[in-house]
């Protein structure tokens, strides 16, 4: 075979293999990926698979009976809010009026969360000067 | 004039300097003119000199608690603990952009101090890029982020380091990151000159090739040290949660780690050229990206502490950048080309290159899967995220690939390889990997991890294929020389010591693996509610609450917690051994005026304080979380109490917890075999410590090399 030839082959192979896992890629990551949305989204779309709440922790919503968790998160910059219950570890973070996100359902009116699958956004104490 | 205006002062003419720098080099490039790359050389020198000034000028004011500084009074105040104060610097953002050029400029120092005799064609250009580069991060700190801003009317108290951060392994963590990142900026501003002049042979990696190893060995250890506080800090006992800013730190170190293979190729074969030099503009595009992600809040993350207004301009510097670099590689393509071909399939260089692949496709991956929130916001119209399943799925068989590769490429020589070369390489590491599969089938339950034990076999697999390198050089140098075995094994290393340097390295990350393999399959977590007197049975271990603790102003481990919550738990194992562990929990006060006087004592930021019993075969984990929803009562009447009482009170309500001690939450892990990782991380740093000393040999060249230039200035004076 004549070498330019072959590496016409060769390049053609490749190019395919790249494009195969390429494509695996995309698909494993939308097949496992999770919308973030937020309260108000939420209660538009109601989803029915999995998906991850965001938002505001509402003031003076929090809870705690037992091993549960409840609060309720809200829209940053709106009214919406959806009741959550929650369980499992709590990050150090967490207070009221901060931002979370948590994994879980709507099921009904209130979000069951995934336990241990609560994450927070930094304390705004400590956020860099809005220079 | 105050001591903020003298540092601003610094940056204001390390600025000018920087782009005095720029001009000179590139003048210098373009006419070849000595004098000029001297100057050019010199500017950067000078620029260290200023950065050092605003450094120990910012550490100053952080010492004495100068609160007119606007970043000493966020995060520092007069009761954070002394050490922290000094370190408190790289927690702003400001402070860390100033430590990142601080570093680049002592780098790039040492750079241009050790080649100043030699590369006198490449290296001008590449004092123009470390200039370009310092040049933009003082263009952040004078335009968007000043280290030395103040404050006209100073607080009486600042707001203190935030508390998640008061560990040890916090405070090295980032400057290791910025010494990683920095030092590949080295290897990059040098590849730009080669790049420009054409001068596309090994000199340039010879040049640097110390410093893409020094840059890869410090940013290995700092994502490490990332790793060890998230285990033993943050209330949730894992070690690594694919966090963007995690994976932003990881991907940098991927592609170096390539580059430092790679880079044998083209010095042994000429080949793999323009692979290299793409290489070293991804990782400092990486390295650029990860500085970026933290600090600009773009992706969710516990770390994204800055939505700043950084983001535009380090994304306009990060687009010209790449645009520039992609340019000039491509333009060259001609000059990139190799000098030989690959000539048979098992060889070293073909495995060096698939190991490269397999790397960039790790790094393709945590890259598509940490800005998949944005990709597909940009596809569907809705944020997605992918989480730690994602990463785990696809990284592990590409790290079980990986470990093969690496374990095999020491086994090839370089060209080609004959049949029964090979069968004698292979005999005794592949009969080691099958030894410990079956024994470990035979007489553990590892059977049940599936692929943790592919990675056990790896790991003995690695090892054995070391362990004969060492036995083989040492038994080959023993037969030249005559030497005793120990000193023949000592000797050979200190000649090679790139070479079996990189061969413990290999150990080191295997063990590591190893580590990582046992814990994430074989790990037992329990969240349970204790009151005293309970216990709960995790694996063999049975623990029991035995009762509260509280501690006022006596926190142990020097954080300047002034309360601290805990448990004293009796631990029995399966043999029968008893003790005690003391996990706790600190609260800091809130600066928060809405709340009480007393009240945000108890209100404030909390960290975990774990404690760990650690174990060659596995580690008991356990954390706390006491509930002080019962203290509301107490505090709020507390609160009332006129101000003098306040202390008493403080004290009073504590007591009140140990007293009526609520049940409490507690994690308890056992996770087996952590103990490797750090192992493995230690015994990675001693590998790359002794592939970075200098051999007796290099130094000889050195001095040669030296004369022979002196000889050569003399001649060329005659």
């Amino acid at each position: 075979m004549d070498p330019t030839r072959k590496r016409k082959i060769r390049l053609v192979v490749l190019l395919s293999v790249a494009v195969l896992l390429a494509t695996a890629l995309v698909y494993v990551s939308f097949d496992t990926g999770r919308s973030q949305l937020l309260p108000s989204e939420a209660l538009e779309q109601r989803p029915s698979d999995a998906f991850e709440l965001g938002g505001t922790v509402v003031v003076g919503s929090v809870e705690e009976t037992g091993d549960e968790l409840r609060f309720a998160i809200k829209d940053p910059n709106g009214p919406a809010q959806i009741p959550v219950e929650y369980s499992g570890s709590v990050p150090d973070p967490f207070r009221e009026g901060r931002e979370v996100l948590v994994d879980g359902t709507l099921e009904g009116g209130r979000f069951v969360g995934e336990p241990n699958t609560m994450t927070t956004k930094c304390p705004s104490k400590f956020k860099a000067a809005e220079s | 004039m105050s001591s903020a205006d003298v540092g601003t002062a610094a940056l204001v003419v390390g600025f000018g300097v920087a782009l005095y720098a720029i001009g000179a080099g590139i003048y210098a490039g373009r006419t070849g003119r000595g004098e000029w790359a001297a100057s050019a050389r010199r500017a950067i020198y000078a620029l260290l000199a200023l950065l050092a000034l605003a450094m120990a000028l910012l550490e100053a004011a952080y010492v004495r608690s100068d609160f007119s500084f606007e970043l000493v009074a966020q995060n520092s105040s007069t009761d954070t603990p002394a050490f922290y104060k000094l370190t408190a610097m790289w927690s702003s953002q400001a402070g860390s952009l100033l430590l990142w050029v601080f570093l680049l400029s002592l780098f790039s120092s040492a750079v241009l101090f050790l080649t100043r005799r030699r590369l006198r064609d490449i290296a001008p250009y590449a004092t123009a890029v470390l200039g370009g580069v310092a040049a933009f991060f003082l263009f952040l700190m004078l335009f968007y982020a000043s280290p030395f801003a103040t404050l006209a009317a100073p607080p009486a108290e600042g707001s203190g380091l935030n508390p998640l951060l008061r560990h040890p392994a916090m405070m090295f963590h980032p400057p290791m990151l910025y010494t990683g990142y920095v030092g590949f900026t080295i290897p990059f501003a040098f590849a730009v000159g080669a790049l420009l002049k054409r001068h596309t042979g090994p000199e340039w990696i010879r040049a640097t090739r110390r410093f893409a190893l020094v840059a890869w060995t410090f940013l290995g250890f700092g994502i490490l040290l990332g790793a060890l506080w998230s285990y033993s800090e943050l209330g949730w006992g894992g070690y690594w949660a694919w966090d963007p800013v995690e994976n932003a730190s990881l991907m940098p170190w991927l592609t170096g780690t390539a580059f430092i293979h790679s880079i044998m190729v083209q010095e042994k074969r000429g080949m793999l050229r323009i692979w290299n030099a793409s290489l070293i503009v991804a990782t400092f595009m990486l390295a650029l990206l990860g500085t970026f992600l933290v600090r600009s809040g773009i992706l969710d993350s516990i770390h994204a502490f800055g939505e700043s207004t950084l983001g535009k301009p380090f994304l306009a510097f990060i687009a010209f950048a790449l645009v520039a670099s992609v340019a000039l590689v491509a333009s060259r393509r001609e000059d990139l080309r190799s000098d030989a071909r690959i000539d048979a399939l098992m060889s070293r260089e073909v495995f060096f290159l698939l190991n490269n692949l397999v790397l960039i496709l790790i790094c393709v991956v945590i890259f598509w899967g940490t800005f998949f929130p944005l990709i597909s916001e940009a596809i569907t119209g809705t944020e997605e995220s992918v989480g730690p399943p994602f990463f785990n799925k696809i990284t592990t068989p590409l790290a079980l690939a990986l470990v093969a590769l690496a374990a095999m490429g020491p086994l090839l020589t370089w060209r080609r390889n004959s049949l029964a070369l090979l069968r004698r390489a292979f005999v005794f590491p592949l009969g080691a990997a099958l030894v410990t599969c079956l024994a470990l089938l035979a007489f553990t339950d590892a059977g049940e991890g599936g692929l943790a034990l592919v990675m056990f076999s790896l790991t003995a697999f690695v090892g054995a294929v070391v362990a004969q390198e060492f036995f083989r050089g040492a038994r080959a140098r023993r037969t030249m020389t005559g030497e005793a075995p120990p000193v023949a094994l000592s000797r050979l290393v200190g000649r090679n010591r790139r070479r079996y340097g990189g061969y413990i390295v290999h150990v080191g990350i295997a063990v590591l693996l190893l580590g990582v393999a046992g814990s994430s399959s074989f790990n037992d977590q329990k969240d349970v509610r204790l009151a005293p007197g309970e216990s709960v049975t995790i694996k063999d271990f049975e623990v029991t609450y035995r009762e509260p603790t509280v501690a006022i102003d006596q926190d142990a481990s020097g954080t300047g917690a002034p309360l601290s919550f805990g448990a004293v738990l009796d631990v029995r194992d399966g043999d029968g051994n008893t003790f005690t562990m003391r996990p706790s929990r600190n609260y800091y006060p809130s600066q928060s005026a809405a709340m009480g006087p007393v009240g945000r004592f108890f209100e404030g930021e909390a960290t975990s304080e774990v404690d760990l019993r650690w174990g060659l075969d596995r580690d008991l984990w356990l954390a706390i979380q006491p509930n002080l929803r019962q203290l509301e009562g107490p505090i709020r009447r507390a609160d009332d109490l006129p101000e003098e009482l306040h202390g008493e009170a403080i004290v009073a309500v504590a007591r009140h917890y140990a007293e009526n001690p609520p049940p409490a939450a507690f994690r308890a892990i056992v996770s087996p075999l952590v103990a490797w990782i750090w192992i493995g991380g230690a015994i990675v740093m001693g590998g790359a410590l002794l592939a970075l000393w200098p051999s007796p040999e290099a130094r000889r060249r050195r001095v040669t090399s030296l004369y022979a230039a002196r000889l050569g200035r003399e001649l060329s004076r005659a």
